[in-house]
């Protein structure tokens, strides 16, 4: 059947295209058939890195596409390292980086760990802790501004029940010192389950003989967490902190849907600070060069994520 | 020759040139220049970041080539 269907396909084929496609090694075929996806990849990838790069040394502003570009040389990357708020910026960011590791990493290891235990409903409760992840950011984000609103807001209500403050004086969106708190408990809320899948992978992939050995040399439970448990998973907790790391080093939707950088500039991490200056300040040249900086700083940190994956894999 | 003497024989690349140690490195000269862009302590320090991080992240790209 299928035969015959080729060879319709083949009779029906006009006679100088297919004397064409005959004359095509496998290995143009191939080329033939991934060069869709590599212009595609060029046009929406690679050419605006390049132009990115370009723009970067320019004073373009997109809001003034008549007037005369001038070359500023390495002008834009000079005045950006060292511009005063957005050394500020950047350290917002670390701040919001190192939290949202730590507490995913902790809390993600914890769950993992509870889980591994193979306890009644596992599966169950495995599957409703991974929710959060599979929402959409943007939904996310306005559902806990809802949660945090001050009057009708559930988390104030809580907050107000534990500590006994009145709901109202929970700002958490608008006090100064709240706020980044606010933004890191929502990212550590959406993402500590996969932080825990990925936790849960590496304690899988223990063998189950090193425990027994371990048995019979009569370790106690504390020790073998710390000498067969935490070294083995290490890896794969490294590759977590990196993945989140990265997203986080980039994180923009959660911040600009929760507080929009404010309250002031409590919360403006680098990507609020870029969008500000490419789309407020149209400062196209500028922010294109802040944009290859934090790509730099991105690039770095996936070259170390690539090779903590090649150490996971060669286990 | 042998498979056993293909593997033995010497590379005549330098020891301390192997990819290993120099991946090493390159991720230390990495990971120093992204805490310089994230330290609060010393604007100098973040003004040297990028380059730091730029120097790393090239020598990642060209020494992943080298021979183990």
């Amino acid at each position: 059947m299928l035969d015959r269907t080729a060879d319709n396909v083949a009779r029906a084929t006009p006679e100088p295209l297919a004397k064409k496609i005959r004359g095509i090694s496998d290995k143009g075929l191939a080329w033939l058939f991934i060069s869709p996806t590599i212009l595609l990849l060029l046009a929406i990838n690679i050419f605006p890195l390049f132009w990115a790069i370009y723009l970067s040394f320019t004073n373009y502003r997109a809001n003034r596409p008549n007037e005369v570009v001038k070359n500023l040389g390495l002008a834009n990357y000079q005045r950006i390292l060292g511009d005063h708020d957005i050394w500020i910026a950047m350290q917002t960011t670390a701040h919001f980086v190192f939290w949202t590791i730590l507490l995913q990493t902790v809390i993600g290891f914890t769950l993992a760990w509870l889980i591994d235990r193979k306890f009644r409903g596992h599966a169950f409760w495995t599957t409703i802790i991974l929710v959060p992840m599979m929402l959409s950011p943007a939904v996310v984000g306005n559902f806990w501004r809802f949660l945090y609103e001050p009057q009708i807001g559930l988390f104030s209500y809580v907050i107000s029940f534990v500590t006994g403050i009145p709901p109202t004086n929970v700002q958490m969106l608008s006090n100064v010192e709240l706020a980044p708190w606010a933004i890191i408990i929502v990212d550590t809320w959406m993402w500590t389950p996969y932080v825990m899948l990925i936790c849960l992978a590496g304690l899988r992939s223990i063998p189950e003989y090193i425990y027994e050995a371990a048995e019979v040399d009569r370790a106690s439970n504390w020790r073998q967490f710390w000498s067969i448990t935490l070294p083995m998973a290490l890896p794969f907790i490294m590759l977590a902190v990196l993945f989140r790391g990265i997203e986080n080093f980039k994180m923009f939707d959660m911040v600009n849907l929760l507080t929009g950088g404010g309250p002031g500039s409590t919360t403006e991490v680098a990507s609020i600070t870029l969008k500000r200056q490419a789309f407020e300040s149209w400062r196209t040249g500028y922010s294109s060069a802040f944009a290859i900086i934090l790509f730099v700083a991105v690039f770095g940190l996936a070259n170390i994520y690539v090779k903590a994956l090649n150490k996971v894999k060669q286990r | 020759m042998s498979a056993i003497q293909i593997a033995k024989r010497k590379s005549r690349w330098p020891r301390w040139a192997r990819r290993g140690l120099m991946e090493n490195i390159a991720t230390a000269i990495i990971a120093i220049g992204f805490l310089m862009l994230f330290q609060p302590f010393a604007l100098s320090l973040y003004t040297y970041s990028f380059i730091t991080m730029l120097a790393g992240t090239v020598m990642f790209i060209i020494v992943s080539k080298f021979p183990e």
